[in-house]
């Protein structure tokens, strides 16, 4: 009985110990995942934003999303938010006066709102169906409704609140951007890109983005450099691959640079993400989280794991319980005859 | 083993005053539903892009089912710890885990927003083993049928069927084993699905050992629920309450209390995380409110002497399930901000149609509950329990 007892203790207590482990140096632990390296993705830089919300319409068009009213006299889309029916929105910090552009104090500024393809994304790791997935070679996280059962577990876990749901219809889907995919195989590039008239949101390679935003941000702040539109062509590429992209190649413009703060949101923030953005205002005050290197979903699947892989530890309790069990559960019929041996407790 | 008390149907009438007020209550939720399933969740839920998660998540799922623990609270105090007096308590506590639990797992349905598509979790094309809630919708769906299996016996033993009875206990072991695991698991998982929403939740709810959290919580909130149940039904049938079991129940009680409680303060202490606690939010008072549901029964039924009042073991047992329930609450409502700076100002609090299906599944369990007990033997015989 003794014996059965410590058994059973150690048994509980194994799995205690592992239950309670902040266990992210053991074989199970899960590191942060890393961008692929052709993942793609945007670079949004919030000095050159003038707020026109051309790339709000085309991501509409783009994805046949229906507008939303919230004016009195529904002349225009206005959605108040991003919505299961708006995947990309334009935001604005103000403070004070509203004077100047880019200025923290007495200032405003723009903030793109999309999802950010993060490299090791909370969404794909929440999903219990595989309805959210990020493409192996692309980085794109990208959604299918068809798998969707609609527990919202994305829309919780997403730390930038990306995915939504569609509340208004019995048949919701969630609705979040994913980079134009659809568009990728006619050789058009996100929408909001192609169509930003300034530069401010660049589609490209992420590594090449960020090589392009770390450039902008040695630059000294008010001198004029070269600023690309529309698509950023990838390190080394070859016409072969340009051409595998409509539109013009080479729409760059001359234009001063911003007084950037020195940090491109997007690098380091969760194991990185593969949209990046450039800001002369605060982060935080401009909407984004600040987040630390180490990803959620690494945490999460590491107590997973830790708890639950190979099954291995859920089996060996269960051996042990079924061993203790065994001993203990009396079939009621002949009870009577034991309880004259077992009479403990 | 100590003698095993037989059990027997309760008997009585069955359309009185309860259920009949039960009975209008489950006409309610289906009136909901209905329009529910017509118009989306929208048109009834306050359910929004900044709070995805409602009671019927929180309330019907994650809590219900930790109310649902009583089975394996007992089950394990009984068969594992080969305690064999407490055998009368069994039948009883399954029977509101099989409740709870079946509930809790039709609840899930009104919930999603693609509920045709709920076989996807359980199906290996699409499954996400790395996914928290794919762990926890396979251990609970698991479980349910091993209560059902757990909790035939009581039918067998009602419709004479003498031959199947004795071939299922042969083997009724490993299920108890397997019913012990797989609330274990999952009561844990129901934690764990806090952390991927990483700074979202709030840092005194935020931490990797969540899982040991709502375990350790989940069992103590099962046999505080067993203090509950059996001083209801014991009023409710006028029968005598069976205070030899739960006394010692509830010292067993504040044991895992206490060990739930450090392992709490200790991780709060750990991480730093305490001072938020004293920060004046309504996160902190919240945190403090459930704190103070967790200690009280200390005050309550601390000595043996107090244990020996039924009142008090009642209201103790009241005070763990409001504190487990802030728990849950606190963590994935309170505790729970988008917080995305400028996007602030997102709101939630359940509905009126929200409310009425909550207390419609709480009537189909009270309903469920009384049928099974008046018609099929459930509840120990009385006069034999002593
Ligand atoms: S931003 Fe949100 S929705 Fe987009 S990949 Fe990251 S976690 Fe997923
Ligand atoms: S709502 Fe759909 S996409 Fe989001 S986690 Fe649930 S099943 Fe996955
Ligand atoms: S990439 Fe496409 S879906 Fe995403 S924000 Fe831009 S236009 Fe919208």
């Amino acid at each position: 009985m003794t014996s059965r007892r410590n058994f059973l203790r150690s048994c509980l207590a194994g799995g205690a110990a592992a239950a309670s482990a902040v266990l992210p140096e053991t074989a199970c632990a899960r590191d942060t995942l890393v961008r692929p390296p052709e993942g793609l993705g945007l670079l949004y830089d919030a000095t050159l934003c003038v707020g026109c919300q051309a790339c709000v319409a085309a991501c509409k068009q783009a994805n046949e999303n229906p507008a939303e009213f919230t004016a009195m006299d529904k002349l225009w889309d206005t959605p108040l938010d991003t919505s299961g029916h708006t995947f990309n929105l334009i935001k604005m910090y103000r403070n004070g006066t509203m004077e100047t552009k880019d200025s923290e104090l007495n200032g405003f500024s723009f903030m793109k709102t999309s999802c950010m393809h993060c490299a090791d994304p909370s969404c794909v790791s929440a999903c219990p169906v595989s309805a959210m997935t990020k493409d192996p070679v692309t980085g794109v996280v990208g959604y299918d409704p068809d798998a969707c059962i609609g527990c919202r577990y994305c829309v919780a876990a997403c730390p930038f609140g990306i995915p939504k749901y569609q509340y208004d219809s019995p048949t919701g889907k969630i609705g979040k951007c994913e980079l134009c995919r659809h568009r990728h195989k006619d050789g058009h590039y996100s929408a909001c890109a192609e169509v930003c008239p300034t530069g401010a949101t660049l589609f490209g390679r992420t590594e090449d983005l960020l090589a392009e935003a770390k450039r902008r941000l040695a630059v000294k702040p008010g001198e004029w450099t070269t600023i690309p539109r529309g698509r950023l062509p990838a390190k080394g590429e070859t016409p072969e691959q340009a051409a595998q992209w409509k539109g013009l190649v080479d729409q760059s413009y001359q234009a001063k640079v911003g007084n950037y703060l020195q940090h491109v949101y997007g690098e380091t923030e969760y194991g990185g993400t593969q949209v990046l953005k450039l800001s002369a205002v605060n982060f935080q005050k401009a909407g984004l989280p600040d987040l630390p290197p180490k990803s959620s979903a690494a945490t999460s699947e590491t107590i997973q794991h830790t708890l639950y892989g190979g099954l291995i530890m859920p089996l060996a309790v269960l051996a042990g319980l079924t061993w203790v069990a065994k001993r203990n559960v009396v079939p009621e019929d002949d009870e009577a005859s034991k309880n004259q041996k077992g009479g403990q407790s | 083993m100590s003698a095993h008390h037989p059990a027997a149907p309760v008997g009585g009438k069955l359309f009185n005053l309860p259920v009949m007020i039960c009975g209008l209550l489950i006409a309610a939720m289906f009136a909901v539903l209905f329009v529910r399933f017509i118009f989306g969740l929208g048109a009834v839920t306050n359910l929004n892009d900044g709070y995805p998660w409602g009671i019927w998540v929180v309330v019907d799922v994650v809590i219900g089912s930790a109310f649902a623990c009583g089975g394996f609270s007992v089950a394990m105090l009984v068969y594992i710890f080969n305690r064999g007096h407490y055998h009368p308590l069994v039948r009883p506590a399954l029977l509101a885990s099989l409740f709870g639990y079946t509930l809790a797992g039709v609840g899930v349905l009104f919930d999603l927003g693609r509920w045709w598509n709920f076989w996807h979790i359980l199906w290996p094309g699409y499954a996400n083993p790395n996914s928290v809630m794919f762990e926890v919708a396979v251990c609970i769906s698991a479980y349910i049928t091993v209560m059902w299996i757990e909790f035939s016996p009581v039918f067998m033993e009602q419709w004479g069927l003498k031959v199947q009875k004795q071939k299922l206990e042969k083997v009724l072991f490993f299920f108890i084993a397997l019913g012990t695991l797989l609330p274990m698991m999952h009561q844990s998982s129901l934690g764990t699905m806090l952390v991927v929403m990483g700074p979202q939740v709030n840092p005194l709810w935020q931490t990797p050992i969540v899982p040991l959290l709502y375990l350790l919580s989940a069992i103590t909130i099962g046999y505080g629920i067993v203090l509950f149940e059996s001083c209801i039904a014991a009023s409710a049938y006028r029968r005598e309450i069976e205070m030899h079991l739960l006394q010692p129940m509830a010292k067993i009680m504040l044991g895992v209390l206490a060990a739930f409680l450090a392992v709490r303060f200790g991780d709060l202490v750990v991480r730093g995380a305490l001072g938020h606690a004293l920060k004046p939010s309504l996160e902190a008072f919240f945190f403090w409110l459930e704190m103070a549901c967790f200690v009280a029964p200390y005050f309550i039924v601390g000595t043996a002497g107090a244990r020996r009042n039924p009142a008090r073991l009642f209201v103790a047992g009241c005070s763990i399930m409001l504190g487990g329930i802030l728990l849950r609450i606190n963590g994935f409502l309170i505790g729970y901000d988008t917080g995305l700076g400028v996007d602030h100002g997102w709101n939630y609090f359940p509905s009126i149609a929200e409310l009425l299906v909550t207390l419609g599944m709480f009537a189909l369990e009270v309903l469920g509950y009384i049928i099974i007990t008046r018609r099929f033997p459930v509840l120990p015989r009385e006069g034999a329990a002593h």
